[in-house]
């Protein structure tokens, strides 16, 4: 339990943060029109694709002579990757639809 | 200066995630909204990179960051760029799996660095060594119990995203079956307890290894037992039982529910990634993930009530499924055939025709050729308009993307409420590939798995024209008393096939 609050106290500018940006994201998304929520979704989807800089982080403390440290860093900075990439262009390419048809 | 620079490029990324979620959720917007985002994602990456220091300390391994992102890059670019528009629901599940495994590798790695690091710091030859390695452990702002926690929480968050979103994109793609079996939701509730116990025990138990003592706000921690084999055995069982979780929790749910599954999978994997905002003490993660959390859960509940259900429902509900499809009323009665040339010959001189695309039209990427179908009979001087259901396709929106993929003009589109409005001076309304979205029985039988889902009102219309391959239920595995209505006439067939040879026939008539 003390573990949990003096991590609470250490962090505590971070808890202010985290609070804050959940009232954001729901502010910020209420009254989407149906038309968008997959579009959105697969946005939404690359933006976590944030934890990217987690693996890179990893990745790059890892000591040359720890293997298993480089190896599931190197795979999750691969998924990562893939996770902010893909989820950027799939949405641009759905996106692209729309705006086309506005001409 | 280098780090206060990174501080920047984290405040400038979090700054463009808002504005580009707020600018994604308006359709003018959106497109710009997605580059903002993914501008300022690449902002904070390279930021990553080359301005990021612990200790004083810079990343090493450039070598393997680049090739990892180089792979990363190439694989995601293509394989976003061949999916095809049908298959999009799959692709961001699957993305979205990649996320979630990303963070449980980084949980795994943090974790037994966690756990070894201390004991290598132990191993100074002299007491003012281990002092240092301590002290600069302790003023990275580490709390051992703290920070297990929050491995943890990645750990598992991440895990069960991952999972899940592996067993949505089988399902969605078809390659995994519905699986359900009695008292899976105690199995479920039984193996969750287990995790978040698991969990309590391996923070506790780290915590007492570890006394903690706080002098100035500082943590300086005396490591005293060392790695326990109990604490990473029980690491990996937690891994193994999130896992095992993620496959149960979406193994069963099905149908029309997948897309608020997926969305749900998507903020689990948001707080995932700002589990290593916190764990990095770092602010862009932080934001990014929470924003994502947040708005993922909204995004749910919109879907959730755009068919008029509790997301509790959806959940839980599937569980009752297996008994409420062997249970479903078997539907029978005589339905009448429509020939080609009639079907033609009908929607040529209704003054009015109303396009019910489904699921159906999209598989046989028949969306060109409706379109077609549809400039023919303006030419002849009907009017056309398309009604779309919000959930219609294979998650809410899908269906306005496929038909704006085929240059379908937005003026056409119309959503379910207008368009059930304007049913009654409607002449003619074509199904195409379209079933549970057009079922009656969603107003009037309380006993039928999608009551109170809105639906599309064609019984109004004065006649209804049903294409359909067979007459096999369709994706909820409800038959649709729709089709044995005197109004309806069955249209028998693949739905791009059948659209080819109407245009031909309407061109002739």
């Amino acid at each position: 339990m003390n573990a949990v609050l003096d991590f609470l106290q250490l962090h505590i500018e971070m808890v202010y943060i985290v609070i804050l940006s959940i009232f954001l994201g729901i502010e910020v998304i209420s009254r989407v029109p149906a038309v968008l929520h997959t579009p959105l979704m697969s946005g939404a989807n690359a933006i976590h694709g944030v934890v990217i800089i987690g693996a890179i982080i990893v990745m790059g403390k890892a000591e040359s002579d720890n293997y298993i440290a480089l190896v599931l860093g190197f795979l999750a900075v691969i998924l990562g990757t893939l996770n902010v990439v893909g989820g950027f262009v799939v949405t641009d390419r759905m996106l692209e639809m729309f705006s086309k048809k506005k001409k | 200066m280098q780090a206060s620079l990174l501080s920047i490029a984290y405040l400038i990324g979090s700054v463009t995630f808002i504005i580009g979620l707020k600018m994604l959720s308006h359709p003018a917007s959106a497109r710009k909204g997605n580059l903002v985002a993914a501008a300022g994602m690449f902002l904070a990456i390279a930021g990553t990179i080359f301005l990021y220091e612990e200790g004083g300390e810079k990343l090493h391994n450039y070598g393997w960051i680049f090739s990892g992102l180089l792979i990363g890059t190439v694989i995601g670019v293509i394989a976003a760029r061949k999916v095809k528009m049908t298959a999009m629901p799959e692709m961001v599940s699957m993305f979205n799996g990649m996320g979630g495994a990303c963070a449980m590798l980084i949980s795994i790695v943090e974790f037994n660095h966690l756990t070894h690091a201390p004991v290598a710091a132990m191993s100074g030859s002299n007491l003012a060594e281990i002092i240092a390695a301590l002290i600069t452990q302790a003023t990275t702002g580490i709390h051992v119990g703290g920070k297990l926690l929050i491995i943890l929480l990645g750990l598992i968050i991440g895990t069960v995203s991952f999972a899940g979103s592996v067993i949505a994109w089988g399902k969605l793609n078809g390659k995994v079956k519905d699986f359900a079996f009695k008292g899976q939701h105690i199995v479920n509730l039984t193996m969750l307890a287990v995790i978040v116990i698991l969990a309590t025990y391996l923070v506790v138990v780290i915590n007492d290894s570890y006394t903690i003592v706080n002098e100035n706000g500082r943590y300086i921690s005396h490591g005293t037992i060392g790695v326990l084999p109990q604490i990473t055995i029980s690491f990996y069982v937690i891994l193994a039982l999130s896992i095992a979780y993620g496959v149960l929790f979406v193994m069963p749910i099905g149908g029309a529910d997948m897309p608020v599954v997926i969305s749900l999978l998507n903020s689990f994997t948001g707080v995932a990634a700002a589990c290593g905002g916190f764990l990095y003490n770092n602010p862009v993660m932080l934001t990014g993930g929470i924003l994502v959390g947040s708005a993922g859960t909204i995004l749910t509940i919109l879907m959730c009530k755009a068919m008029n259900r509790s997301l509790k429902n959806v959940l839980i509900g599937s569980f009752g499924g297996v008994k409420a499809g062997g249970a479903a009323k078997e539907q029978t009665g005589s339905y009448k055939e429509i020939s080609l040339s009639d079907a033609a010959v009908v929607l040529r001189y209704a003054n009015k025709v109303m396009i019910v695309p489904g699921y159906g039209l999209a598989v046989a990427q028949a969306q060109h050729v409706c379109h077609e179908l549809e400039k023919i009979l303006e030419e002849k001087g009907v009017e056309v308009k398309y009604a779309i259901h919000p959930v219609a396709g294979r998650m809410p929106g899908h269906m306005n993307v496929l038909l704006a993929e085929a240059d379908v003009p937005y003026e056409k589109l119309e959503e379910m409420e207008q368009a059930n409005g304007e049913m009654n001076t409607t002449d003619a309304v074509l199904v195409l590939g379209a079933n549970d979205v057009v079922n009656p029985a969603a107003k009037h039988d309380p006993d039928s798995p999608i009551y109170g889902m809105p639906i599309l009102e064609v019984e109004n219309a004065k006649m209804v024209i049903v294409n359909k391959r067979s007459m096999k239920p369709g994706y909820a595995g409800i038959e649709n008393e729709l089709f044995f209505q005197p109004k309806t006439s069955m249209l028998f067939g693949d739905a791009k096939a059948v659209l080819q040879q109407l245009v031909a026939e309407v061109k002739i008539v």
